[in-house]
């Protein structure tokens, strides 16, 4: 419900809402009855070329490798290139755990990637802080950066890095051109420098299972 | 046990604690904290010791008050294959100061940086005595210490922002980039990052 809100609340930002150009291209678009074609053209291409990001910081990014070496070889699905750079590249994979010390890192990576862009979550540790639930840890990167697909594991194996990449091509191929509200633009910082307002965050940050027994000051 | 504690004694006396071989077969020798500058030079110097090698400087606080907080140091004299241990205690409810070896061991710097960073021991005549681990302006205190909870002293939410709040290129000094010489020849923008990135001060530190 919460995510809902926060696309509605998106969605009235400027980056969302369609230029003149665009909304005379949907109009004749839909008009002549192409803008399903269209999106299914657009959203092919975009799915079957994603170039990943690799942003790998432990042992997640071992299976990464593996992901992409013979033979599992996720070139496979068209991510043939792995772009270093993130002017290049489509999806960051944030392949282990997320130090508070690289959280500016890698929200400034997210802020270079052009658009349209997503971000795939690997392992335990980068979707919910994993075992480490301590002082130097970001509980989650949803927390820093918007993720499209968490997947599970700890570490995952590359099946299972596979599998997400392939929910990430549903989604995409979901997507349309059309929608301003799906069409992917910054979700920038507020102006206390956050992504999520600060109660959503330490929602999102509750220590769980085993980690509910320690204490913590404040 | 390590016979240079005998020559230690005589040549220190009372600055020389109690000696205990530990499991590893490595002799520990507590000596009092004003006299480690002085003892680690003789160990470094003198020709029958030749203690050349600091294997790792690192801390120790026990869970029980009472004890003393220690510092450990591991020595090693590559010619003579032999190790020792030597540890200062400190009062971990007092003020952690103690002689820093640097200028004896220049390797010692990054340990004890990292020393610092974690416990707080303030390591006087450190050449570059900031946080190693931690970003420089971390204001939650020493992570290493008892009395450190473990998830931290901030919220969630306020780790979070003091964390996307913080400039990645004030970690480094321009020295530590390489880029000293040739400052004028960026490009502004990064210029002014660098500028601002001045050394973040610690809440609490000095």
């Amino acid at each position: 419900m919460k995510h809902v809100l926060e696309t509605k609340a998106i969605a009235a930002s400027p980056n969302y809402q369609l230029t003149r150009f665009e909304e005379l291209v949907s109009w004749v678009l839909k008009v002549t009855h192409l803008d399903k074609p269209v999106d299914w053209a657009v959203n092919r291409s975009r799915a079957n070329s994603l170039w990943p990001m690799p942003f790998g910081t432990a042992c997640c990014a071992i299976e990464f490798m593996a992901a992409a070496a013979s033979r599992f070889d996720f070139a496979r699905f068209g991510m043939e290139r792995q772009a270093f750079s993130p002017r290049q590249a489509d999806v960051l994979i944030c392949a282990g755990r997320l130090p508070f010390k690289l959280a500016p890192v890698i929200r400034r990576i997210y802020d270079q990637m052009p658009q349209p862009k997503w971000v795939i979550s690997m392992g335990a540790c980068a979707s919910t802080g994993g075992i480490f639930d301590n002082y130097a840890m970001v509980q989650g990167i949803d927390t820093i950066v918007p993720v499209d697909v968490y997947v599970p594991g700890c570490p995952p194996r590359p099946e299972g890095l596979l599998y997400g990449i392939l929910l990430l091509h549903k989604k995409i191929k979901g997507e349309s051109l059309f929608d301003a509200v799906a069409r992917r633009g910054e979700q920038p910082l507020d102006e206390r420098g956050l992504r999520l307002p600060p109660d959503e965050i330490d929602e999102i940050s509750e220590p769980f299972g085993n980690s509910v027994h320690q204490f913590r000051s404040a | 046990m390590n016979p240079t504690v005998e020559r230690m004694r005589a040549t220190f006396g009372d600055a020389i604690g109690r000696v205990a071989l530990a499991r590893d077969g490595l002799t520990g020798v507590v000596i009092r904290a004003d006299a480690l500058r002085d003892v680690m030079r003789w160990l470094r110097d003198t020709p029958g010791e030749r203690y050349d090698y600091l294997v790792d400087v690192t801390a120790v606080e026990f869970r029980d008050r009472e004890r003393a907080l220690e510092m450990v140091y591991v020595l090693r004299s590559l010619e003579r294959k032999t190790s020792l241990r030597v540890k200062v205690e400190l009062n971990p409810q007092g003020e952690l100061a103690v002689d820093s070896v640097t200028p004896l061991w220049a390797g010692a710097n990054w340990l004890e940086r990292e020393v610092y960073d974690m416990f707080g021991v303030v390591f006087a005549g450190h050449p570059d005595l900031r946080r190693i681990l931690m970003w420089e302006t971390y204001a939650e205190g020493y992570p290493l210490r008892k009395d450190f909870p473990l998830r931290g002293r901030f919220s969630r939410a306020e780790q979070t922002r003091q964390a996307l709040n913080a400039n990645p290129e004030a970690h480094y000094s321009l020295e530590e980039l390489s880029i000293a010489e040739s400052f004028d020849e960026l490009p502004a923008d990064m210029r002014e990052r660098l500028r601002r990135g001045e050394r973040g001060k610690i809440a609490g530190s000095e």
